[in-house]
C-alpha cells in the first residue's frame, strides 16, 4: 500500500500546496519532517510519502487533551518542538478541541467547548491524558470544573477512539506517586481499568508522541506497543544499549565523582547511579530540543534517573546502582565449557592408524614365521630341535 | 664373594624397612603451606557480576596484552577472548542453561565466573617448576612468573588444578602467561590509570574486590550470613575504601570457594550457582604439592637413600666387574 | 660356543633400503624441527593448554626412555645380581639404551619452549629441588653421560686404545653402579610427575604407588626390548638367536611382571578405584587394553615350554612394549582431565617428528653395530 505513495508525486500535489499556504511552511521542510517521523518510528521506505499524504489530505482528527496532576512539562516539551514550528503544524494537523494550557478561553466556556467536541466527534476523537489521577478519598485532590479527575477521565474516555497517556505521570503515576503518595496518584490506565498507549518520560521526547499520533493518522491504527502500552519504536531498547558512553562502560572507565577527571573526560556514569541499564527509552538516539544526540542527561554529564520506568524513576535513589535488566549474554560470550584444543584430523588419525596397523601386521607376520626363518643357536647336546 | 640373589633381596628388604622407619626423621610428611602474613588477593562475587567484561579490558590494558579474536566474531574488530591464553590473563565465562532467562539461577538461568590465577597458598605450579620461574612472594603471597628463568617445559600448565597458566604456542620465543595480581603496578614506573589490580579497579559493581585476603574472607563470610533479598552495603574497588553502594543480597551457595581448597587460595569466590557448573572443581583440602613433595623428600631427601643404595650397588658392581674382567678374553 | 665369543663389528654395507628409508624419515623430521624452531610449537603440534604434554613428551621421552631401559635391566642382572651368563647381551642392550636415552634427551630439548634456558635446571639458584621434573631431568642427563662413558670401551677397542681401556676399567664399577641407581630414580620419578596433578588424573592411574608402577614396567620392558631387538637382529643380520639365554631372561621378566600385576590390581582394589574401569567410555577401554597387553605375556610366559619358543617370546615382548607404552599414554593423556572441552590428538607433523626420531635410533643402532664391536662374533655365516 505504501508503494503507491511516491514522494516525487507529491511535488505538485494540491494538498501539499494548500498545506504550504495554510501553515506558511516550506514544502521541503514539511517533507523532511515526515521523513524524520517515519525514521523515528522505524517505518520502511515510502512511509514518509504516506505520512505526507495523510497529514496534508485528511480531515483533521479531534483531540481532547486533559491535564491532571502534572507540571505541564509534557505540553511544554511538545511546544519546544521546532521542526518546523510545530505548534502551528499540530494545531492544524489535528484539531485540538480542548487543551487547558493552550486555550485562550477558560471556565465554563472551555468546558462547554469540550463537551460539544466530544459529542460531535463521538467515537472518533483521540484522548490525550497528561498528569496523574489522585484516587484517594474519592479523588477530591484534583478537580477541574467541579469534576474530580477520575470522573472527568472516565467521561472523556467513554467516547474516545484511543487513549494516549503522555508523560510518566499519566503512564504510571510518575512524580506525584512517589512514596508515601498521599493522594493515591495513579495512571490513566489503572483508573480506566484498561490498557492505554503510554508515552512515559519526564518529559518524554515530543517526537515520541508526535510520531504516535501521525502513525495513527496515517494508518488508522496505533503503532506496536509493548505490554505496558509503550510504542516499541521508542521504548523497545534500553538506554544502555544505545548510550554513546557505552564503550567506556565496557572498558571500565567510570566517573566516580562529579567534576573528577573521569567525569570531565566523559566517562561512563554507571557508578554515579546511571539507570540507563534498566530504563527503556530512546533518549540517546534522538536527544532533546532538536540540538542533537548529545542533548540528554547523560550527554550533559548527569546519570540517567530512569524517568520513564515505574519502580525506578522517582523511586530508586538517583545515585543508587542500577540493576542490569535481563540482557541475555550474546551467543558469542565465552562459555564455561568452551571446546578447545585440536582433536584428530583425518591425516593424523590415518597416519597413526597406519603405524599401528603396520606394527601389528609386522608382529603377526614375525610371530608366524619365526620358526622357519630364525636360526636358533646350537643347543646343549641331548636336547631336541626346538619348536618354533 | 658375590652377593647372590637371595641375599640381595633380603638386604634390600631390610634396607627398605629401615628406610621407611627412618623416613620420618629424614623428612616429615610435608603439610600444606600457610598463608603469608600480608597475603593480598581478590574476592569475586558472581552474584554481583554483570558480565560487562570491563575487567577483561582493564587487565589487557594494564598488562599491555594484545587483543584476541575468536571465530564467533569474524570481523576481528575487537578483543573477544573465549578463554585464558597466551594473550589473555583474565576472562569472564558464562554458564547458561536452557532458556537462560534469569541471572544466578541454575535451571534455565545464567551466571558468570571470573577465571584468573587464584594465587594458591600452596601452589602446584611453584612446586612443579624445575627452575624456580614460578615463585610465591613470601610477604604478599603473589605467585610470580619470570620468563628469564623459564625453560618453557609447561609442567606448571599441566600441574595447575584450576587450569590457569597458559603458554604461547604460537611463538618461537614463548612465555607462560598468567595473572600476577598487577604486581607490576607497584613499581615506580606505573604509567597506567590503575593503582592496584586493574580488574578490581574498574569493576562497576564491586564483583571483583581487591585487598588483604583476611579482610576479604571476613567480608565474604559477612555476605554469606545475610538473608537473600535483603539490602546491604557492597564495597567497590579496594576493600576498606570509600566507594560503596547499596544492593540486594543474592541467594548464595553457602560456601566460600578458595577458603580450604588445596590449602586455600588468596583469590576467593562466592556464587549462587554451584561452583562445579561454573568450572570451579571440588577439590580436597590437602594440597597436591604437599603430596608430591612428601614423596620426593621421602625417597630422595638429603640424598640419603640414593647414596646408601649407590654404596650397595657399587660394592656389588666392583665384585662382579672384577669377576667379569678376569674371565674376559681381552 | 658363541655365548662367550668376544664382540666384533658386524661389517657389511651401510647403504641398504632400510637405511635409506630411515634417512628419508629423518629428513622429514628435520624439516618439522626447523619449522618448530622458526614458528613455535603450535605450528607443528596440537598441544594446547589442556594438554600441554603431547606425544613428544609422553612418547618420545617417557616411552622412549622406558624402551631404552634394556641397558639398565641387563646391567642389573649382570653386574648387580652377578648373572654373568647374560654378559653377551650387555653391549647391544647398552647401545640401544644409549640411543634411546640420548634421543629422549634431545626430544625434551626440542619440546622445551624456552630451550636456551635449559642449563638453568642444573644451576643453583634456579634449580628447584622440590620439583619432580628437576630430579627427572638431572638424573636423565647424568645417566646419558654415564652411558656414553660405559660405552667408551667399545670405541677404545675399535681404535685399539688398550691402555686407556684398562685405566677406564678400573672405575667402571662406579659408573655401572650409577647406571643402576639413576634409572631407578628417574624411571620411577617419571611416574611421580603425575602426583602433583592430583585429581586431574583419573583414579585408575593416580596413586602413591606410581613410582614402583613406572619402575617395574620400565625394568620389564627393558628385558622385553632385549628380546625384541635380539629377534630382529637375528632375523635382520641373519645371526643365530640366543634362545637359551633369552628364555631365561624371559623368566626373570615374567617374575617381575607378575609382581607388577599383583601390585597394580591390588592397589586399584584397595583404593576402591577399579570401579572406574567399568564405565562405558574411552578411559575404561584404554585401561583394559593396557592391562590386556600385560596379562597376555603373564599368561604365555608362565609355561616353561612357551619360554623356549621364539615366536612366543617375541609376541610377549611386543605385548610388554605395548602395555608399557599404553601405561604412559593413558596416565598422562587419556586419564588427564584439566577442564571440560579440551581435545588433543597429535598432529601429522608431530607424528612425523616422532617417527623421525625413531628412525634415528634404528639407523644409529644399525650403523654402530656394523662399525663398532658390539655384537658377539659369530663363527658361522657372514652377516650381510
Amino acid at each position: 500500500m505504501l508503494n503507491k505513495y511516491d514522494v516525487s508525486k507529491l511535488e505538485h500535489s494540491p494538498e501539499i500546496d494548500a498545506l504550504e499556504r495554510r501553515l506558511g511552511v516550506d514544502r521541503r521542510e514539511f517533507l523532511k519532517l515526515c521523513a524524520a517521523m517515519a525514521g523515528s518510528m522505524g517505518l520502511p521506505a515510502g512511509a514518509e510519502a504516506a505520512i505526507a499524504s495523510a497529514v496534508a489530505g485528511s480531515k483533521r482528527p479531534s483531540v481532547i487533551w486533559l491535564h491532571f496532576q502534572e507540571c505541564t512539562g509534557c505540553t511544554e516539551s511538545l511546544l519546544r518542538a521546532e521542526h518546523p514550528t510545530l505548534d502551528k503544524l499540530i494545531l492544524d494537523v489535528i484539531s485540538l478541541d480542548y487543551h487547558e494550557t493552550l486555550f485562550a478561553a477558560a471556565g465554563h466556556q472551555a468546558e462547554a467547548a469540550r463537551k460539544a467536541a466530544m459529542e460531535a466527534n463521538k467515537g472518533k476523537y483521540l484522548l490525550v491524558v497528561e498528569g496523574a489521577i489522585p484516587t484517594k478519598d474519592g479523588g477530591i485532590y484534583c478537580k477541574v470544573g467541579g469534576q474530580t479527575a477520575i470522573e472527568m477521565l472516565k467521561e472523556c474516555a467513554a467516547g474516545a477512539a484511543a487513549v494516549v497517556a503522555i508523560g510518566s505521570c499519566a503512564s504510571w503515576g510518575g512524580m506525584p506517586s512517589t512514596g508515601p503518595n498521599p493522594t493515591g496518584s495513579s495512571s490513566a490506565g489503572e483508573v480506566l481499568g484498561k490498557k492505554v498507549v503510554t508515552i512515559p518520560g519526564c518529559p518524554p521526547n515530543p517526537y515520541n508522541f508526535l510520531s504516535t499520533v501521525v502513525h495513527y493518522l496515517t494508518f488508522n491504527k496505533l503503532p506496536d506497543v509493548d505490554d505496558l502500552g509503550r510504542p516499541k519504536f521508542a521504548y523497545g531498547r534500553l538506554v544502555h544499549e544505545n548510550c554513546e558512553r557505552r564503550a567506556h562502560f565496557d572498558a571500565g572507565r567510570f566517573a566516580i565523582e562529579f567534576g573528577d577527571e573521569g567525569h570531565r573526560k566523559g566517562y561512563c556514569l554507571y557508578k554515579l547511579g546511571c539507570k540507563g541499564p534498566e530504563t527503556y527509552a530512546n533518549c540517546p538516539t534522538i536527544g532533546f530540543n532538536d540540538v542533537g544526540e548529545v542533548s540528554w542527561p547523560v550527554g550533559c554529564g548527569h546519570p540517567c534517573i530512569g524517568c520513564t520506568e515505574k519502580g525506578i524513576g522517582f523511586t530508586k535513589p538517583i545515585h543508587a546502582l542500577a540493576e542490569l535488566k535481563t540482557v541475555k549474554p550474546p551467543v558469542g560470550y565465552p562459555r564455561v565449557d568452551e571446546e578447545r584444543g585440536t582433536g584428530a584430523t583425518l591425516a593424523a588419525a590415518a597416519a597413526l592408524a597406519a603405524i599401528a596397523g603396520a606394527a601389528a601386521g609386522a608382529t603377526a607376520k614375525m610371530v608366524k614365521n619365526l620358526g622357519s626363518n630364525l636360526q636358533v643357536e646350537d643347543q646343549p647336546a641331548g636336547k631336541e630341535k626346538v619348536k618354533s | 664373594m658375590s652377593i647372590d640373589r637371595r641375599q640381595f633381596l633380603k638386604g634390600a628388604l631390610a634396607g627398605g624397612v629401615a628406610m621407611t622407619a627412618a623416613s620420618p626423621t629424614i623428612s616429615e610428611a610435608r603439610e600444606n603451606l600457610t598463608m603469608p602474613p600480608k597475603a593480598m588477593g581478590l574476592l569475586y562475587d558472581s552474584t554481583l557480576c554483570i558480565g560487562c567484561k570491563a575487567c577483561v579490558a582493564a587487565c589487557k590494558e594494564s598488562n599491555g596484552m594484545p587483543p584476541e579474536f575468536s571465530s564467533s566474531v569474524p570481523d576481528q574488530l575487537w578483543d573477544t577472548p573465549l578463554d585464558l591464553s597466551g594473550k589473555t590473563k583474565n576472562v569472564i565465562k558464562m554458564y547458561r542453561n536452557g532458556s537462560a532467562d534469569h541471572k544466578d539461577v541454575e535451571e534455565n538461568g545464567y551466571a558468570f565466573m571470573k577465571h584468573s590465577c587464584l594465587h594458591c597458598v600452596d601452589p602446584s605450579c611453584v612446586s612443579a617448576c624445575p627452575v624456580s620461574a614460578m615463585t610465591k612472594d613470601p610477604e604478599n603471597g603473589i605467585v610470580k612468573y619470570d620468563e628469564h628463568d623459564c625453560i618453557g617445559c609447561r609442567y606448571c600448565v599441566a600441574a595447575c588444578p584450576y587450569d590457569i597458566p597458559r603458554f604461547q604456542y604460537d611463538r618461537p620465543f614463548p612465555k607462560i602467561v598468567k595473572c600476577e595480581l598487577c604486581r607490576h603496578l607497584q613499581t615506580g614506573e606505573n604509567n597506567t590509570r590503575f593503582q592496584y589490580s586493574a580488574c578490581a579497579s574498574v569493576c562497576p559493581t564491586g564483583a571483583t574486590l581487591y585487598g588483604p585476603t583476611e579482610e576479604l574472607k571476613a567480608e565474604a563470610n559477612r555476605r554469606l550470613a545475610l538473608k537473600a533479598g535483603s539490602e546491604t552495603s557492597y564495597p567497590r574497588g579496594k576493600i576498606g575504601g570509600k566507594d560503596s553502594y547499596q544492593g540486594k543480597v543474592g541467594n548464595y551457595i553457602q560456601h566460600l570457594y578458595g577458603d580450604k581448597e588445596l590449602g586455600g587460595t588468596q583469590v576467593l569466590k562466592l556464587s549462587a550457582v554451584s561452583f562445579e557448573k561454573l568450572g570451579m572443581r571440588t577439590l580436597p583440602e590437602r594440597s597436591f604439592a604437599s603430596v608430591s613433595e612428601t614423596m620426593q623428600h621421602s625417597l630422595y631427601g638429603y640424598l640419603i637413600t640414593p647414596l646408601v643404595v649407590l654404596g650397595g650397588l657399587a660394592i656389588a658392581a666392583k665384585r662382579n666387574v672384577r669377576d667379569d674382567d678376569s674371565s674376559d678374553q681381552a | 660356543m658363541s655365548k662367550h665369543a668376544p664382540p666384533a663389528p658386524l661389517g657389511g654395507s651401510y647403504v641398504t633400503p632400510m637405511n635409506v628409508l630411515m634417512v628419508m624419515l629423518m629428513g622429514i623430521a628435520g624439516v618439522v624441527l626447523i619449522v618448530r624452531l622458526i614458528y613455535g610449537l603450535g605450528a607443528v603440534t596440537n598441544i594446547s593448554d589442556g594438554y600441554p604434554f603431547g606425544i613428544w613428551i609422553v612418547y618420545d621421552v617417557m616411552v622412549g626412555s622406558a624402551f631404552a631401559c634394556g641397558g639398565y635391566s641387563v646391567a642389573l642382572l649382570v653386574y648387580i645380581f652377578n648373572r654373568g651368563e647374560y654378559h653377551p647381551l650387555v653391549r647391544p642392550a647398552l647401545l640401544g639404551s644409549l640411543f634411546g636415552y640420548t634421543l629422549a634427551g634431545a626430544s625434551v630439548i626440542i619440546d622445551l619452549g624456552r630451550y636456551w634456558n635449559t642449563w638453568h635446571i642444573f644451576t643453583p639458584p634456579w634449580a628447584q629441588i622440590n620439583s619432580v621434573m628437576f630430579e627427572v631431568a638431572v638424573c636423565i642427563s647424568l645417566y646419558i653421560a654415564i652411558m656414553w662413558i660405559e660405552f667408551t670401551p667399545v670405541f677404545l677397542e675399535k681404535f685399539m686404545k688398550k691402555d686407556m681401556k684398562q685405566k677406564l676399567s678400573k672405575w667402571m664399577f662406579l659408573f655401572i653402579a650409577l647406571g643402576a641407581l639413576l634409572p631407578s630414580m628417574h624411571q620411577s620419578s617419571l611416574g611421580s610427575l603425575l602426583i602433583v596433578f592430583g585429581t586431574q588424573i583419573n583414579p585408575l592411574w593416580q596413586t602413591l604407588l606410581l613410582p614402583p608402577i613406572y619402575l617395574l614396567t620400565a625394568i620389564t620392558v627393558g628385558y622385553a626390548i632385549v628380546i625384541f631387538e635380539s629377534t630382529i637382529s637375528a632375523l635382520g643380520f641373519k645371526r643365530p638367536f640366543e634362545l637359551d639365554l633369552l628364555s631365561r631372561l624371559s623368566k626373570v621378566m615374567w617374575g617381575i611382571l607378575v609382581v607388577y600385576l599383583v601390585m597394580r590390581f591390588g592397589d586399584l582394589i584397595w583404593r576402591g578405584a577399579l570401579s572406574e574401569a567399568f564405565n562405558p567410555n574411552l578411559v575404561s577401554l584404554m585401561f583394559w587394553l593396557e592391562n590386556a597387553f600385560f596379562l597376555v605375556p603373564a599368561v604365555i610366559l608362565a609355561s616353561e615350554s612357551n619360554r623356549h619358543r621364539p615366536s612366543h617370546l617375541f609376541l610377549s615382548a611386543v605385548c610388554m612394549m605395548a602395555g608399557t607404552f599404553l601405561l604412559r599414554i593413558n596416565s598422562f593423556l587419556v586419564g588427564y582431565d584439566t577442564g571440560t572441552g579440551w581435545h588433543y590428538f597429535p598432529a601429522l607433523s608431530e607424528i612425523l617428528l616422532t617417527v623421525g626420531i625413531i628412525a634415528v635410533e634404528i639407523l644409529g643402532y644399525i650403523v654402530l653395530v656394523r662399525w663398532l664391536p658390539v655384537l658377539p662374533k659369530v663363527d658361522a655365516a657372514v652377516a650381510k
